[in-house]
């Protein structure tokens, strides 16, 4: 078989050069086993079922492809927003930028700290999740990451956290080649919200093993960075306890390849995971890429899965949206809901979507539906003929297309910082 | 106030004609009325005067106060004072109907150079002219004529040339769909607005809105042409004897 020798082959290239880092401690153990998952698997290849639509080439190539830094000119998301900011440049923690890691109700750490003690409930996910994962689809990218991490923070929230965490990647050199692997473990009835923005690296590989225990809840909103040439790879996998709450989403505005895996699991009854997203891309020189995965396990009774994910493409842009529900069979009173749109600004751009559902039980309410489509001219007309111009009445036409996927965020503050970027996006690419 | 001359229209990408030379004058401060059997090309004609897409003009022209509304964009006519009365308003699902209407205002203001108005005016003026219109708060949160019923959608329409004030306000077919009750209601918001320096062109098939909005001046259109002009008494003619007499007249 050619392929796969060839995939090991890529493989062995990509893991040239890289080492375990020092001091790993405990997690040399989950890294080990994660190599010879990794090595069993071999690097994703446009012949993967999974990589069909996105081609893995340059996140698999054993250098980062230079990324330009970008220097948008503008505030930061969420930086109007009480925080707790932990800032990383190309992928490695910063002290002096972050802020304390201490807060109320909340342990933080940075993952070298955690490596080199023996805390139990960052060894008892690290990796563990991820491995979970990885059946029924492989996602070899992300034992690469369990593997090879080099930096990250560990989060346990024992009560309610006054603010959020705010993870800030900034992208410092051209080359850069980050690596970051994040635990989060909610405690039974605590609750954390998690942000995330930036552009992190020339290519980022990110990892984040969520528990939310029973009774629980998380949220994570997160605004992937501008900078047109940046790559990444980005999984979150969450195992969702008993009446707990998961809702995440993400904005994703330029970069020129973008992959992002949720992959949660309910084990508990009774929970909720609300997963959305609001991809805004052109095309053009920069080209711009990106695709969600999603795959949602009903293993308990009476949850509730929500995906909502809207993409609006232009110049040549491409959206790829791979949506599941797998409902197990004793998973009864399952309501499963999948939601996949694209919005084409012209005939050059496209998007792929694939979703699936997958039943073994008798008593649920599962639906899913994806549509592609321009402008509505007629509704475009209609505002025209009432005086708003053409540029600001498509503006309007794409917030309202959006809408559903921006409303999965709870608070309000960080919808509205959301909705400022979307706006921004449209000022910048109106006309 | 409105000037057709001569008006020649196909359709993009056809070659047959719809409007084979219509002439009509509407002066400010009157009510001009077109009737004429379906296929006639009304709707057509209000389409072109609003500038909505997918119509070639052949020949002619259509000018608002001296300024060819032909050359101009959608927009630009809006702000130049034109509002068309949809015969089927366009739902407009995830827009609210208060900030569509916001937007609206404030855009037509820019285009004229005036001052925006500000948020709070606007809400006492929205609310003010809805009342009048029996339309509810909650009507006006709503996604633009989303879920709204036949009447609602039409009175939403009266809201709208209410809000924004144009000189020149085309009816087309306001009163299908609406039962005597809610007919009643729009021709009520229709008349409110009438006024010395506003002029009006209402299309319709049937007389009984004519009841509620008394014309001046009354059309019939029939094949692209208007093929007679008269008095309010000559819809009273098609309600009693159909068209074709006046057709066969007309030949």
């Amino acid at each position: 078989m050619a392929a796969p020798a060839l995939k090991h082959d890529m493989l062995a290239a990509r893991l040239d050069g890289l080492t375990l880092p020092e001091g790993a401690g405990w997690s040399v153990e989950a890294r080990t086993s994660a190599l010879s998952r990794l090595n069993a698997m071999g690097l994703p290849g446009k012949r993967d079922e999974y990589w069909k639509y996105t081609d893995p080439a340059t996140l698999n190539q054993p250098q980062a492809p230079r990324a330009g830094l970008f220097e948008t000119g503008e505030a930061m998301p969420f930086s109007g927003i009480d925080r707790l900011k932990i800032v990383f440049v190309d992928g490695v923690f910063d002290a002096e930028a972050s802020d304390d890691l201490a807060m109320d109700g909340v342990e933080i750490e940075r993952l070298s700290d955690a490596m080199s003690r023996d805390i139990h409930w960052v060894r008892d996910l690290y990796g563990v999740l991820e491995t979970r994962g990885q059946s029924p689809v492989q996602r070899p990218l992300a034992a690469l990451n369990t593997a090879h991490a080099t930096d990250g923070v560990v989060i346990r929230a024992t009560g309610k956290a006054p603010k959020p965490i705010s993870l800030i990647y900034l992208h410092g050199t051209e080359t850069s080649d980050a690596i970051l692997h994040h635990v989060v473990k909610v405690e039974d009835g605590a609750e954390v919200t998690v942000l995330e923005n930036g552009p992190a690296a020339a290519r980022l590989s990110k990892v984040m093993e969520v528990e939310v225990a029973d009774g629980s809840a998380f949220h994570h909103v997160r605004a992937q960075g501008r900078d047109h040439e940046r790559r990444a790879v980005t999984h979150m996998f969450a195992r969702l306890g008993r009446e707990s709450v998961y809702k995440s989403f993400s904005l994703t505005v330029n970069g020129v390849l973008t992959r992002n895996e949720q992959v949660v699991e309910f084990v508990g009854d009774h929970g909720v995971a609300h997963i959305a997203g609001a991809a805004l891309g052109d095309g053009g020189k920069d080209a711009f890429h990106q695709d969600d995965t999603v795959f949602v396990t009903h293993d308990a009774t009476d949850c509730e899965s929500r995906q909502v994910f809207k993409k609006v493409l232009r110049n040549g842009a491409v959206g790829v949206f791979q949506g599941k529900i797998l409902v197990k069979p004793h998973a009864q009173r399952t309501d499963g809901y999948q939601l996949s749109q694209s919005l084409l600004l012209d005939d050059d751009s496209t998007f792929q979507a694939k979703p699936e559902l997958e039943i073994y039980a008798d008593d649920v309410q599962c639906s899913h539906g994806s549509t592609t489509g321009a402008i509505d001219e007629e509704a475009l007309f209609y505002l025209r003929s009432r005086g708003v111009p053409e540029g600001p009445a498509t503006d309007l036409l794409v917030l309202a297309f959006l809408a559903e996927a921006i409303q999965e965020i709870e608070a309000e503050t960080l919808r509205d910082d959301i909705l400022t970027r979307l706006q921004g996006w449209l000022d910048r690419h109106s006309g | 106030m409105l000037e057709i001359k001569n008006l020649h229209v196909s359709l993009e990408g056809e070659d047959k004609a719809i409007l084979k030379g219509v002439n009509l004058t509407v002066e400010a401060g009157k009510v001009h009325a077109i009737m004429g059997p379906n296929g006639s090309g009304k709707s057509t004609l209000s389409y072109v005067l609003s500038g909505r897409g997918g119509y070639v003009v052949t020949d002619g022209e259509a000018r608002l106060n001296g300024e060819n509304l032909l050359d101009m964009e959608p927009e630009d006519r809006a702000a130049a004072g034109v509002f068309l009365a949809f015969q089927y308003p366009v739902e407009i699902p995830g827009v609210g109907n208060m900030t569509f209407l916001r937007t609206a205002v404030n855009a037509q203001r820019k285009a004229r150079g005036q001052e925006e108005m500000s948020a709070a005016d606007f809400l006492k003026e929205i609310r003010a002219r809805a009342k009048d219109l029996k339309i509810d708060a909650e009507m006006l949160k709503r996604p633009v004529n989303v879920g709204f019923s036949g009447g609602e959608k039409k009175r939403n329409e009266i809201l709208q040339m209410a809000m924004l004030e144009p000189k020149m306000c085309i009816l087309d077919e306001t009163d299908s769909g609406l039962d005597v009750d809610a007919m009643k209601l729009v021709a009520d918001g229709v008349n409110a607005l009438r006024s010395e320096d506003r002029g009006f062109l209402v299309i319709t098939h049937y007389q009984r809105l004519l009841d509620h909005i008394k014309p001046d001046v009354v059309h019939i259109m029939s094949d692209g042409r208007i093929i007679k002009t008269g008095g309010p008494e000559l819809a009273l003619d098609v309600e009693q004897n159909g068209y074709a007499d006046l057709l066969a007249e007309a030949v």
